[in-house]
C-alpha cells in the first residue's frame, strides 16, 4: 500500500512539473509578450521599457527558473491587469469555483447513481429505455441554453431561486444543476454497465446462494465492484466542472476561477493565465490521485499491484 | 420419514430449449446422492432450479419440489432466501470467480451467520475461523483477513465449502466442486466432503461426471441424459448391474482393473447428444443405443427392476442381458 502511494505521488509530481513547463512555454509561444502588454498604439521605445520592466529581456531559461522558483512557494507575481497579487486573485475566487464544482458533482451523482442502478436492474425493460432516452436528451442540451431556461423558469417566473451572484447556497443550485447535466449521462451509463456486469458475476450467484437480502446483494456485493470506473470518471468530471465552468460562471455571473481565466486570457494577463493553468493542472492531478486511492480502497487487488 | 429433498417431474426451459424434461430425484438425510451425466445434460440447471437460482431467462415447473416435506415450489424469492445459506447451501464449479474479489474471506463468511442467525460480527468471525480449521485450512485467523485473490483455487473451494457450512445446513449441493482444480487437490476436496458428510450427517447432492468419484462417495446415483433422469439406483447395484443402455455405456468407458475391454476404445459412446426441442418424442438415447428398437420412438416406460431402483427404457429387466 505504501509503495502504491509513493508511486502515485511521484507520478503526480512529474505531471505537475510537466504542466509547469507547458504553462510557461504556451504563454511565450503566443507572441511577443512585451508588444501585447504595451498595447497596439505603443512605440518601439515603449515596448523596450515594458520588456525591461517585466524582465522579458532576460534569457528564457532564466525567466523560466525565476518563475518556477517563485511558483513553488505560491508566488505568481502581480497581475498586469488587476493590479493585485495573482495568488490573492485566485484564492479569492477559488472557493466559488470549488463550491460550484462540488455542488454540481453532488447533484450529478445523486441523480446518476440511482438511475444507473435502476436501469441495470431493469435492463431492457421500459424503465431502462426511458432513462436512457432522457439521459440522451439531457446530453444534447447546450448548457448555456439550459441555464437560461432554468433562470427564466425558476428565477423569473417562479421566483424560487436567485438568478445571479454568490451570496447564499441558493445561488449555487441552478448553476450546479446545469453543470451536473453534462456529467450525468456518462456517470449513469458507466454505473449501468458496471452494475449489469457485476450482477451477472459468479459471486452474485454465490451471494444469492447464501440467502443474502436483495439490498445486500445489490448495494454491497454488486455496487462495490461496479464503483471503480464510476469513481475514476467522477474525478475527471469534477475536473471538467472546475476548469470548464466558464460558460456557466458567465451566464450566472459567478466570479470564479473560470471567469478569471477568461478575463485574463482576453486581457493578455499572462502571469494570471500561467497560474490558472497550473492550478487547474494541480487540481486535475490531485483528483486523479484521489480517485486512484479511493479505488485502491475499493479493490484489494489494486493495492497489491 | 420423507426424503430431505424431493424433486418430482422437474421441467426447465430456456425459451424453446427444454433443458430438463421431467426429472425426478430424492436426496435422503445424511446421504450422498450423485448426479452424473455428460456435459450439457442439465445437471447444473437442475441444481440451480432446486435452489431457486435459475438465471432470469430460465423457467421451471414441477409436480413437486419439497424440502424437509414442505413445498418450496410456491416460495417467493424472500422465502427461498431464508432457506438458502441456512438449511440448504451450494458450492459451485468455478472456485476462482465464486467469491467476491472486493471483500475479505472473513467478511464473506461472517455475513451468512449474521444474516440467518443475527449473530454478532465477532461471533460470526469466530465461527468462520472454526470452520476454516474444519476444512483443514492452516492459520485460519490469518486467512479471515485475506482477499480471494491471495488464495489458490483449492483454498478458495475450501473457503466456499466452509462458507456453505456456516449455518449447519441439512443439504449441501456441490456442482462439480473439483472440476476446475488439479488432480491432487481434487482428491483432497472430495475426501474432505466425504468426511464432513459422515461427521455432520449432511445430505449431499454431488454433481460430477467422474464415475470414480461416484464409486467412492455415493450412496445413491441418478444418471441424467439429455434432460431426463434415465436411471436411479443405489450405488452398489448400479455398478454391479447397470440397467439403462446409457449407464452401461458410461460404465464401459471407465477402465476397471482386471476388466479392461480391449475391443472398445476408452471414453466413447458413439454419436452425439441430440438437440432436444419442444415436442420431442421417444427415447433421446435411441440414435446412440446398441439395443434400439422401433418402439423406442414412442412413449417410454419407467421400469422398476427392484425396489429403490428405476430406469427409463423400453427394454424390460428380464429382456436386458447381463452386461
Ligand atoms: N442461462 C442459460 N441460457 C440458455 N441455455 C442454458 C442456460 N444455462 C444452461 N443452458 C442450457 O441448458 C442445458 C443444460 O445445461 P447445464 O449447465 O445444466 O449442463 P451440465 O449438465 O451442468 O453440463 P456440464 O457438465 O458441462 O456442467 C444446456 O443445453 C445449456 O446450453
Ligand atoms: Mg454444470
Amino acid at each position: 500500500m505504501l509503495q502504491f502511494l509513493a508511486r502515485r505521488l511521484l507520478v503526480a509530481v512529474l505531471v505537475c512539473l510537466t504542466v509547469l513547463t507547458f504553462a510557461f512555454a504556451l504563454t511565450r509561444l503566443a507572441g511577443d509578450l512585451a508588444i501585447s502588454i504595451a498595447g497596439p498604439n505603443s512605440t518601439a521605445e515603449d515596448i523596450e521599457v515594458v520588456r525591461k520592466a517585466y524582465g522579458l529581456d532576460r534569457p528564457l531559461v532564466t525567466q523560466f527558473f525565476d518563475w518556477v522558483s517563485r511558483a513553488v512557494v505560491g508566488d505568481f507575481g502581480r497581475s498586469y491587469f488587476f493590479r493585485e497579487k495573482v495568488s490573492t486573485l485566485i484564492f479569492d475566487r477559488l472557493p466559488i469555483t470549488l463550491t460550484l464544482g462540488l455542488v454540481g458533482l453532488g447533484i450529478a451523482l445523486s441523480v446518476a447513481l440511482p438511475l444507473g442502478v435502476i436501469s441495470a436492474l431493469r435492463e431492457g425493460r421500459p424503465v431502462d429505455r426511458i432513462i436512457s432516452l432522457v439521459a440522451l436528451l439531457g446530453q444534447a442540451m447546450p448548457s448555456f441554453w439550459l441555464g437560461l431556461v432554468l433562470m427564466i423558469t425558476f428565477g423569473l417566473h417562479l421566483g424560487w431561486l436567485p438568478i445571479s451572484g454568490t451570496g447564499t447556497w441558493q445561488h449555487f443550485v441552478m448553476p450546479g444543476t446545469v453543470l451536473a447535466f453534462s456529467a450525468i449521462p456518462a456517470l449513469m451509463r458507466l454505473t449501468r454497465a458496471g452494475m449489469i456486469d457485476a450482477m451477472s458475476a459468479d459471486y452474485i450467484r454465490t451471494a444469492r446462494a447464501k440467502g443474502l437480502s436483495r439490498t445486500s446483494i445489490v448495494l454491497k456485493h454488486a455496487a462495490r465492484n461496479a464503483a471503480m470506473p464510476v469513481v475514476s470518471i467522477a474525478a475527471v468530471q469534477l475536473g471538467f466542472m472546475l476548469g470548464g465552468s466558464i460558460v456557466i460562471e458567465t451566464v450566472f455571473a459567478l466570479h470564479g476561477v473560470g471567469f478569471l481565466a477568461w478575463e485574463s486570457i482576453s486581457k493578455n494577463d499572462f502571469p494570471t493565465v500561467q497560474a490558472v493553468v497550473l492550478l487547474l493542472a494541480i487540481i486535475y492531478t490531485l483528483l486523479t490521485l484521489g480517485a486512484d486511492l479511493l479505488n485502491a480502497v475499493l479493490d484489494p487487488r489494486l493495492r497489491a499491484a | 420419514m420423507s426424503a430431505l429433498l424431493e424433486v418430482e417431474d422437474l421441467e426447465i426451459s430456456f425459451g424453446a430449449l427444454d433443458a430438463v424434461r421431467g426429472a425426478s430425484l430424492e436426496v435422503r438425510r445424511g446421504e450422498t446422492h450423485c448426479l452424473v451425466g455428460e456435459s450439457g445434460c442439465g445437471k447444473s440447471v437442475t441444481a440451480l432450479a432446486v435452489m431457486g437460482l435459475l438465471p432470469s431467462n430460465g423457467a421451471r415447473r414441477a409436480k413437486r419440489l419439497a424440502f424437509d416435506g414442505k413445498d418450496i415450489l410456491g416460495l417467493d424469492e424472500k422465502g427461498m432466501s431464508r432457506l438458502r445459506g441456512d438449511r440448504m447451501a451450494m458450492i459451485f464449479q468455478e472456485p476462482m470467480t465464486s467469491l467476491n474479489p472486493a471483500y475479505t474471506v472473513g467478511s464473506q463468511m461472517a455475513e451468512v451467520l449474521i444474516r440467518h442467525r443475527g449473530a454478532s460480527k465477532r461471533a460470526a468471525l469466530d465461527r468462520a475461523a472454526e470452520l476454516l480449521a474444519r476444512v483443514r485450512i492452516t492459520s485460519p485467523g490469518m486467512r479471515l483477513g485475506q482477499y480471494p485473490h491471495q488464495l489458490s483455487g483449492g483454498l478458495r473451494q475450501r473457503v466456499m465449502i466452509a462458507m456453505a457450512l456456516m449455518c449447519d445446513p441439512e443439504l449441501l449441493i456441490a456442482d462439480e466442486p473439483t472440476t476446475a482444480l488439479d488432480v491432487t487437490v481434487q482428491a483432497q476436496i472430495l475426501r474432505l466432503l466425504a468426511d464432513l458428510q459422515k461427521d455432520l450427517g449432511l445430505a449431499i447432492l454431488l454433481i460430477t461426471h467422474d464415475l470414480g468419484v461416484v464409486a467412492r462417495t455415493a450412496h445413491r446415483v441418478s444418471v441424467m441424459y439429455a434432460g431426463e433422469v434415465v436411471e436411479s439406483s443405489p450405488v452398489d447395484r448400479l455398478f454391479h448391474r447397470p440397467m439403462h443402455p446409457y449407464t452401461r455405456g458410461l460404465l464401459s468407458c471407465v477402465p476397471v482393473p482386471g476388466k479392461i475391454r480391449r475391443d472398445q476404445p476408452l471414453g466413447s459412446i458413439p454419436g452425439m447428444v441430440p438437440h432436444v426441442t419442444r415436442g420431442f418424442e421417444g427415447c433421446a438415447f435411441r440414435q446412440r443405443c446398441p439395443l434400439t428398437r422401433p418402439d423406442c420412438a414412442g412413449p417410454i416406460e419407467r421400469r422398476h427392476p427392484d425396489p429403490d431402483r428405476d430406469y427409463l427404457c423400453q427394454i424390460a429387466p428380464n429382456e436386458m442381458a447381463a452386461p
